[in-house]
């Protein structure tokens, strides 16, 4: 059995001024070269938990070990081993894809010729080398997307974090960067994954948790997940079973 | 070392594809430089050169009205009008016309004031006489005189520093009438005689010389010129607060500030790369402001900027102001969340901070609690500094204390944006 890189003993996270708990004594952990999904409805805390495990929070309570390390401690070393591809797209609008990704690679300590390879070759895995000196602000949702991922990934991080990495794109576009992250976690990269896609994280994870209100109601591969839940055909079908189907609006 | 190159670069590629902030950089503060010295020193010349048409109403039509009439003639700064559309000009419709704000002055000058002072001076040196026991030929009346009142009307809009040199003006003409009324009234009955004004003498027996202490042969001239380049320099140094506070807003909002705390950076390493740009930025903002000064301004009729020999003290202190500037910056835009917050704000801060700080209205002319607020300004620190450069050709040592408050000031700007930073991180 591989050995565990993520490691979330009895973590809680309260924000100021809420009064419940976006995570309650949550406990997980997470082997290496896994594509780990964590899946939930809207306000289940899932944003929450990765932002915690990429060092953006800090929890109220409890312990979180990335590799062994924690961030009081190892922030930097943490920082350097991780990748993270959030939400929205966090590039700078008015620069090409190419000087983003200079930029991003150079804030993980790549430089000269390495830095230029891996932006020049990952553009082109992701089919956007013909675009890598327009700026992104002329780019379509799904080529943003793309290279929202390469700005994480430059690096060859050990761990990946991606927070609904294909929201908003095209078939197309989802295919690419599904493709990609494979062979990413074919290389040795972990991977930990929000997505509201249950068709895609079916495919895709190796194993999931489910999330609700803070706490993991369930995990496992999706096949014995699929196969545990009485009526179920898929990972849908079991998230409404476990989840419910009430609406989750939240503000 | 490299995250600190890469993130200049960085910076400065964000701002040579802002044409908004560029222009607000570098367009703006020259064309600010260039009308504010051109307006004033066009008010400057108004007072001294060019001439302003004021009315004048005579009721007296004596001898003091004409040589009032002749005084005001013949300075260089009214242009007198009598009549208007061919009709003598009375009080009523002088006051009409400079309520309206077609004049800015009208002068009346009151029935009867030659026959009234000339009865008056009469009387004080018949009294003066008599006192000393001096016969007189002529026997004068004692009945009392009405003091006379020389009506000035103004313009509502006319600034208090114009009324207050017309009314000297006019004052020091009426002074100078009627000393001459007396010395000749004496003359008058002193002399054998009358006719001989040979004993009166016309000119002051005190004058003024204007001497601007200098050290060695070195003498730079105050000028208008002098005075808002270096002022103006500081202002649009400050005034990077806005794009700097507006890029660092934007950097929080689009989502590539997450990215980066996420990355193995410090958070001051980030702020060093707009650091390094932006005391660049304000560099060669000084660097303009002089060329406009030597170069384009005396093409537009100004006097040219004397820069004089203290250039590297000079350059010292645009960089300390643009530390100081930095700080400022980077703190409100730390501070803000939006740039509909960083943007207004800013720009009225800079606008206090330059009133408080003296780029306006000069410090001394100050009320005493407002002169006290002017010393936490940054902008009075650096325009002192400046001053003392360009004015009382100062070199690194005056400039020092002022240079101190200024890094100081970004220092602590700076630090309170760190400590905010990693307090917000920590929720």
């Amino acid at each position: 059995m591989n050995a565990p890189v993520i490691h979330i003993d009895n973590v809680s996270k309260k924000y100021k001024n809420a009064d419940f708990f976006s995570i309650d004594q949550l406990t997980l952990e997470i082997t290496q070269g896994e594509i780990y999904g964590l899946l939930g409805p809207n306000g289940a805390g899932k944003t929450t938990l990765i932002s915690m495990l990429c060092g953006l929070l800090k929890p109220t309570s409890g312990q979180l070990e990335i590799n062994g390390m924690s961030f009081k401690k190892d922030a930097k070393k943490i920082k350097q081993a991780i990748g993270v591809v959030p939400q929205e797209y966090a590039l700078y609008p008015t620069l090409t894809a190419y000087e983003n990704l200079m930029y991003f690679g150079a804030m993980y300590g790549l430089s000269g010729e390495d830095l230029k390879s891996n932006v020049t070759e990952s553009l082109a895995y992701l089919g956007l080398e013909k675009f890598a000196h327009k700026k992104i602000d002329t780019f379509s949702g799904g080529m943003k997307r793309r290279v929202n991922l390469i700005a994480g990934i430059l690096h060859q991080p050990k761990i990946l974090f991606l927070d609904e990495p294909t929201v908003g794109v095209d078939v197309q576009s989802k295919n690419v960067i599904i493709e990609h992250l494979k062979m990413l976690n074919k290389n040795g990269t972990t991977i930990i994954y929000t997505s509201h896609h249950l068709t895609e994280a079916q495919n895709f994870c190796t194993q999931v948790a489910i999330i609700d209100q803070g706490v993991i109601i369930s995990t496992g591969t999706p096949e014995v997940l699929i196969e545990n839940t009485e009526g179920a055909r898929n990972l849908e079908e079991v998230f409404i079973k476990l989840t419910g189907s009430a609406l989750r609006d939240y503000a | 070392m490299r995250k600190l190159l890469s993130s200049t670069y960085k910076e400065l590629l964000l701002l040579s594809r802002d044409m908004g902030g560029l222009v607000i950089l570098f367009v703006m503060p020259l064309v600010l430089i260039i009308t504010i010295t051109l307006i004033q020193d066009g008010s400057f010349k108004t007072i001294n050169n060019t001439k302003i048409p004021i009315l004048f109403v005579d009721n007296d039509k004596g001898d003091i009205s004409d040589k009032i009439f002749d005084n005001l003639n013949k300075s260089d700064a009214f242009e007198i009008v009598t009549q208007q559309d061919d009709v003598t000009i009375t009080e009523a419709s002088a006051k009409s016309s400079v309520l309206k704000g077609n004049y800015q002055l009208a002068v009346v000058i009151p029935k009867n004031l030659s026959s009234d002072l000339q009865k008056k001076v009469d009387q004080n040196v018949s009294n003066i006489l008599s006192e000393l026991g001096v016969e007189e030929d002529t026997i004068i009346s004692n009945e009392p005189i009405q003091a006379k009142e020389i009506k000035l009307y103004f313009d509502p809009a006319v600034q208090k520093t114009f009324k207050n040199a017309v009314i000297n003006n006019i004052d020091k003409m009426i002074s100078k009438i009627e000393s001459k009324s007396i010395y000749e009234a004496f003359q008058e009955e002193l002399s054998d005689d009358p006719s001989d004004n040979s004993l009166l003498e016309e000119s002051n027996f005190v004058s003024f010389k204007e001497i601007n202490p200098k050290e060695g042969e070195l003498a730079i001239i105050p000028n208008s010129t002098q005075h808002n380049v270096p002022a103006w320099t500081l202002f649009a140094i400050f005034f990077i607060v806005i794009p700097l506070s507006i890029n660092i807003v934007k950097e929080k909002n689009q989502g590539t500030f997450v990215r980066l705390r996420t990355n193995p950076v410090s958070y001051l390493t980030v702020l060093g790369g707009k650091i390094v740009t932006y005391l660049m930025v304000c560099l060669l903002q000084f660097l303009l402001m002089l060329a406009v000064g030597v170069y384009v301004l005396p093409l537009l009729d100004l006097p040219a900027l004397q820069v004089g020999s203290n250039f590297i003290t000079l350059f010292v202190v645009a960089f300390f102001s643009g530390l100081a500037a930095i700080g400022f910056g980077i703190l409100l835009g730390t501070l803000s969340t939006t740039p509909e917050q960083s943007a207004p704000f800013g720009a009225t801060s800079v606008v206090i901070l330059a009133a408080i700080g003296g780029v306006w209205v000069p410090v001394f002319l100050m009320p005493r609690f407002m002169q006290l607020v002017s010393n936490i300004s940054p902008m009075n620190w650096g325009l002192n500094a400046f001053y003392d450069v360009f004015l009382r050709q100062g070199g690194l040592k005056e400039v020092l204390p002022e240079i101190g408050m200024l890094l100081l000031f970004f220092i602590i700007t700076v630090a309170i944006s760190v400590i905010y930073d990693k307090k917000k991180r920590a929720v």
